[in-house]
């Protein structure tokens, strides 16, 4: 074909909803020269849009999945695409009932109409429903039914005419063309080679859906999803529906303990579930568009596995009983290992990006967030961290992980999930040296990502009558969590507790320009004397955060940066992002190598002390600094280990970084040693929640987004370092406007609920309110909500961590925080600081 | 009227389809599998029949045990009894699936103490479309046999049958028991209900014993026709394009 381009700026492959939206967006944003490539015919190619029940319910628990919800249906509205159908979750159970509650509250944290209903209510809503089979429901006027294929067509010719789009539909893409890049392992994308011809091109876009690792793994990458069924049946025509003469004239109905829904679509009433099996497919079982009976998405209905459903639908509907299947597939939608979409540039080729398993409810918006990070460096709209594609370590992108997983949480797309809910799955990927020692000490482990971490060790059960606790009242706040946690974290503060924290991530920078590089990415002075460490953010260009963590100074070329494993895909990506490409900086993993023990508490020192000679006063180990020491272990050699004198917890000691084979003689060693100071071994329960609460310190994820810059996080120093670093026009512009929210440590004052029982806010995202209930935003919109939730032991009051506008930050402020849809008494007890030893004479001791 | 409807499991392909790799067989590996659609109208018309008039419907296939799934089908939509006459998976020839047929709808009678008053097949089936099965069995069961049916009327001890032609219809008055092939445009077949689906999960399968030996037609291979390769020209997005499309018109002689 003689119009087919040889070259291109961008090109975009895949004309579903998020390859349409994001065409759009980039030509908002001001890209030209770009091309649209699609396999199939348009405007339906047979993707997972061609075949969507189209409707969004805005609330969710997650943040970024809730605004992004929020904010695809407010962009399909305004192209007039949208019509607000409204929407019931109706609950059978009373556990569901809970979660409803539940759902308020988001509703409430996230600006969403809403409210519950008694049955009765929902029968006047939905008049042919059977409301002696369920106990109420939660209604949200806004829930919409959207075109998703119009809205694509509509943003696909925006692009066409503001910016020159070229789109080529029947194209195949056979071949994803890549060189090397300076840094060792990357790549760059460099071009495509499709069945018309081939493309040069400085960036490529999958937005793939179903087929984006197939795409993917021909530039030798991966994007970890796999194309899954979503069963629906389209049934009619019933006269209720028809005398509507509207293609949705009643709230969609979700029953959520069934895990099915009920979408009028005009006459018919379209029955979707995520009850039955989870049925996983591989890309290169999708037929094509000419193979395809219905459409390569829309795969042969296996009518068994919808039996229960259907049983389950004509309890709810009677009428559906009679009315014809018309229609019915085994639909295809994308799923991934932790049921978050794929953004963002792939970390292994550069100039690669991927928008993929995302759903036509946030197609427009994760769009956005797409467009806007190839555009900016980071997304605008919102932090997207957690659907970062660089989050993925090597052991989540494989078949046998990705199909674990994506088989374990379908059936919780409707399901009740629990905000510290532990995967059955694909467990013990990466473990500690020191796992059969915790094994011994009963631990119970808990997963940041691939690695797995004691959270409580049941060995200290006879804490709980020392220090008086018990389990508590209500089950869901019981759920995942164990009064171990309080325990350890008492005996923390009293004696020592010594916490397994191999699972953080360890990079070295070396070479003549890894100071440098070092500066660049850091907010905070890198470049001090060997044996020296900061802790400092590192922001995205626009000056919010994209990362805390630590780095240390370990020779004259040699930095070491330690981060926390939910982030270290992300911090490493970052690095290969941003390092010089003349070769003056090398990059190497080091987590597998080390095993760190955190030993805090006020007897560290005492217990250090008896396996070293080495000077641990702060003279000779002050805080903040990094030094190597040699450990005696009885009659065996030495060992040479780095201790760091820094504290997570609030409590004097050290993270001791020790070679990955001699972790558990250290470990045994101390524990002797400790014997007589109580240590105890001692949960990431109290190092990520009970002593951070209490000192205040933040976490990347929750306290720290992209949203928020270092003078609100109350992480700004005093003066600002000569070098440049990213973001750091953005930073000194924030510091001279000063914060318009700071973060806040807020106590719960009673936590007895309605029923008189007493609660405990589990999870973030809890929304903090002014004493009428209302709503508190900042004057950037930004709302206030509970970032961590935990209980502080020491401190002695269950707290909370979150954003309060510069003007309502102030110490003896109080507020009311949301759970479980009552209204629970705050008041501010520290705003930059801590609210438990505020002075840091602990971390002196 | 007691019926009996003789149905084939096919597979629902695309427009483009498979062959495997050995060229004996349609490659069903993603493919959705369905019955003929000259059957379902049988069916439709069986089912309609006995709604009107009384009587029962059974529907028998011959097929790899998967085919129940059509048979749970045909009782969704309101077939009364269900029988499978198993095969290895193989595709039988025609003569070894008439014998087989004719076995059991002997069996299947002996057991009711009567004959079906009316047998119906599609005209011909969809996957390898042989036109004989039908025929085959008629013969063997000494029985009338009319094809390419689009009309059913039955009376007492006949069955007026309706055959579309060029020029109009041919009627045809059948003495019964009759064997029927009907073709796709007799009716619209309903779509199954939920309750009948759910209802059909609880028809009792009878599984029909037969000695059947192979036939003498064998399957050499199967071949793909090359794509007919075809061109689109763009006549005009304008006003221009009505002139062209004129101009074509004239030239193919209809204005």
């Amino acid at each position: 074909m003689s119009d087919f381009p040889a070259s291109a700026k961008v090109v975009i492959i895949g004309a579903g909803i998020v390859g349409n939206c994001l065409v759009g967006h980039l030509a908002r944003l001001g890209w030209t020269d770009m091309v649209l490539l699609e396999k199939g015919p348009l405007p339906n190619p047979g993707g997972s849009t061609g075949h969507a029940s189209n409707f969004i319910f805005p609330v969710d628990h997650n943040k970024e999945m809730a605004l992004l919800g929020v904010q695809s249906a407010n962009q399909y509205r305004d192209m007039n695409l949208s019509v607000d159908s409204g929407g019931i979750e109706v609950a059978r159970t009373q556990e569901r009932m809970n979660e409803l509650d539940r759902r308020m509250t988001s509703a409430k944290a996230w600006g969403v109409e809403a409210e519950l209903l008694t049955p009765a209510q929902v029968k006047e809503l939905v008049p042919f429903i059977n409301d002696d089979v369920i106990l109420g429901g939660f209604h949200c006027p806004t829930v919409s039914v959207v075109d998703s294929l119009e809205t694509g067509t509509v943003m696909r010719k925006e692009a066409i005419e503001t910016a020159g789009l070229q789109v080529f539909a029947n194209t195949e893409v056979l071949e994803m063309l890549t060189e090397d890049d300076p840094v060792p392992g990357m790549k760059r994308i460099t071009g495509v080679v499709t069945d018309k011809g081939t493309i040069e091109a400085e960036y490529v876009v999958i937005a793939c859906g179903v087929w984006s690792n197939r795409i993917a793994n021909m530039a030798g990458t991966y994007i970890p999803l796999v194309p899954a069924v979503h069963q629906m049946a389209d049934v009619g025509p019933m006269d209720v529906l028809v005398e509507t003469n509207n293609e949705i004239g009643y709230p969609i109905v979700r029953d959520m303990d069934t895990f099915c829904y009920e979408r009028q679509s005009a006459g018919s009433m379209e029955v979707g579930s995520y009850g039955h099996r989870p049925i996983l497919h591989h890309p290169d079982e999708i037929p094509s568009n000419e193979e395809a009976a219905l459409s390569p998405t829309e795969m042969p209905f296996t009518i068994d596995d919808f039996d229960q459903q259907m049983e389950e639908a004509i309890e709810l509907m009677d009428m559906l009983g009679d009315a014809e299947i018309k229609y019915a597939i085994n639909g295809l939608l994308s799923l991934t290992p932790d049921a978050m979409p794929c953004l963002g540039e792939l970390p292994d080729v550069r100039n690669l990006w991927s928008a993929a398993a995302v759903w036509v409810k946030e197609g427009p918006g994760m769009a956005q967030v797409v467009a806007e990070w190839m555009t900016y460096g980071y997304p605008r709209v919102i932090d997207p961290h957690a659907s970062d594609i660089a989050r993925f370590y090597d052991d989540e992108k494989n078949d046998e992980h990705i199909w674990a997983r994506s088989a374990e949480h379908f059936n919780k797309t409707y399901g009740i999930v629990h905000p510290s809910e532990q995967w059955e799955s694909q467990r013990g990927l990466k473990e500690s040296s020191l796992k059969a020692i915790t094994d011994a000490a009963g631990a119970e482990y808990f997963t940041a990502r691939v690695w797995e971490r004691p959270h409580w060790y049941s060995s200290n059960a006879d804490l709980l009558e020392k220090y008086g606790l018990s389990e508590r009242e209500v089950e869901w706040d019981n759920r995942w969590w164990s009064p171990l946690i309080d325990a350890e974290h008492m005996n923390l503060r009293e004696n020592a507790g010594m916490i397994d924290l191999t699972a953080f991530q360890i990079f070295d920078l070396t070479g003549p320009g890894a100071v440098g590089f070092a500066e660049y990415l850091s907010v905070n002075k890198v470049d001090k004397p060997v044996g020296t460490s900061t802790y400092t953010p590192w922001l995205n260009h626009d000056g919010g955060f994209h990362s805390d963590l630590t780095m240390l100074r370990l020779g004259d070329d040699h930095i070491r940066v330690v981060t926390g494993a939910f982030d270290g895909g992300r911090d490493e990506a970052w690095i290969k992002k941003y390092m010089p490409t003349d070769g003056s900086v090398s990059v190497a993993n080091r987590t597998e190598d080390y095993v760190t023990i955190g030993l805090w508490g006020p007897n560290a020192p005492a217990i250090l002390s008896q396996i070293t000679d080495a000077d641990l006063s702060h003279e000779g180990s002050p805080y903040g600094s990094v030094r190597s020491i040699s450990l005696s272990l009885g009659d065996a050699a030495g060992v040479e280990v780095d201790i760091f004198r820094i504290s997570y917890v609030g409590d004097t000691g050290w993270e001791i970084y020790i070679p990955w084979v001699q972790g558990p003689q250290v470990w045994e060693a101390i524990a002797a040693a400790g014997a007589e100071h109580g240590l105890r071994p001692t949960g990431a329960g109290v190092y990520a929640v009970g002593g951070r609460v209490e000192k205040g310190y933040r976490l990347m994820g929750a306290e720290l987004e992209s949203e928020y810059n270092p003078v609100e996080a109350g992480l700004a120093r005093p003066k600002v370092k000569a070098a440049d670093f990213i973001g750091k026009e953005a930073y000194l512009a924030a510091r001279e406007k000063g914060p318009d929210a700071i973060m806040c440590t807020l106590a719960v004052e009673d936590n007895t609920d309605s029923q008189g029982r007493k609660r405990f806010i589990q999870g973030g995202n809890a929304p903090i309110l002014t004493n009428d209930g209302e709503r508190i935003l900042d004057s950037h919109g930004r709302v206030s909500v509970v970032t961590t939730a935990g209980n502080g032991p020491s401190y002695g009051k269950y707290l909370c961590l979150g954003y309060l506008p510069t003007e309502l930050a102030e110490i003896g402020n109080t507020f009311k925080v949301m759970y479980m849809n009552e209204l629970f008494p705050v008041t501010v007890v520290a705003t930059t600081g801590s609210a438990f030893d505020p002075d840091d004479t602990r971390l002196k001791g | 009227m007691n019926i009996l409807v003789c149905v084939k499991r096919v597979p629902a392909p695309g427009s483009k389809i498979n062959v495997t790799s050995d060229g004996m067989a349609v490659d069903a590996a993603h493919l959705g599998f369905t019955t003929s659609p000259h059957e379902e109208c049988a069916l439709e018309e069986a089912v309609q029949i006995t709604e009107r008039d009384g009587g029962q419907v059974t529907v028998l296939t011959l097929g790899p045990v998967e085919a129940e799934e059509q048979l749970r089908y045909a009782a969704s939509v309101g077939a009364h009894k269900i029988i499978l006459v198993p095969t290895d998976g193989s595709a039988w020839d025609p003569q070894r699936t008439a014998s087989a047929l004719t076995e059991a709808i002997q069996t299947a009678e002996e057991a009711n103490n009567q004959p079906f008053e009316l047998i119906l097949f599609g005209n011909e089936s969809a996957d390898s479309g042989g036109f004989q099965v039908g025929v085959r069995v008629a013969h063997k069961l000494g029985r009338p046999i009319v094809n390419a049916i689009k009309g059913i009327d039955p009376s007492d001890c006949a069955v007026t049958a309706r055959r579309e032609i060029d020029a109009g219809f041919e009627v045809y008055n059948v003495p019964t028991p009759a064997v029927l092939g009907v073709k796709e445009g007799i009716n619209l077949p309903r779509y199954p209900t939920m309750k009948g689906r759910l209802a059909s999960k609880k028809a009792e399968l009878t599984n029909a014993e037969i000695t059947a030996k192979a036939g003498g037609q064998t399957l050499v291979r199967l071949h793909r026709p090359a794509e007919q390769a075809s061109n689109t020209e763009i006549l005009g997005t304008d006003e221009s394009a009505a002139v062209a499309i004129v101009d074509i018109l004239e030239e193919i002689g209809v204005c």
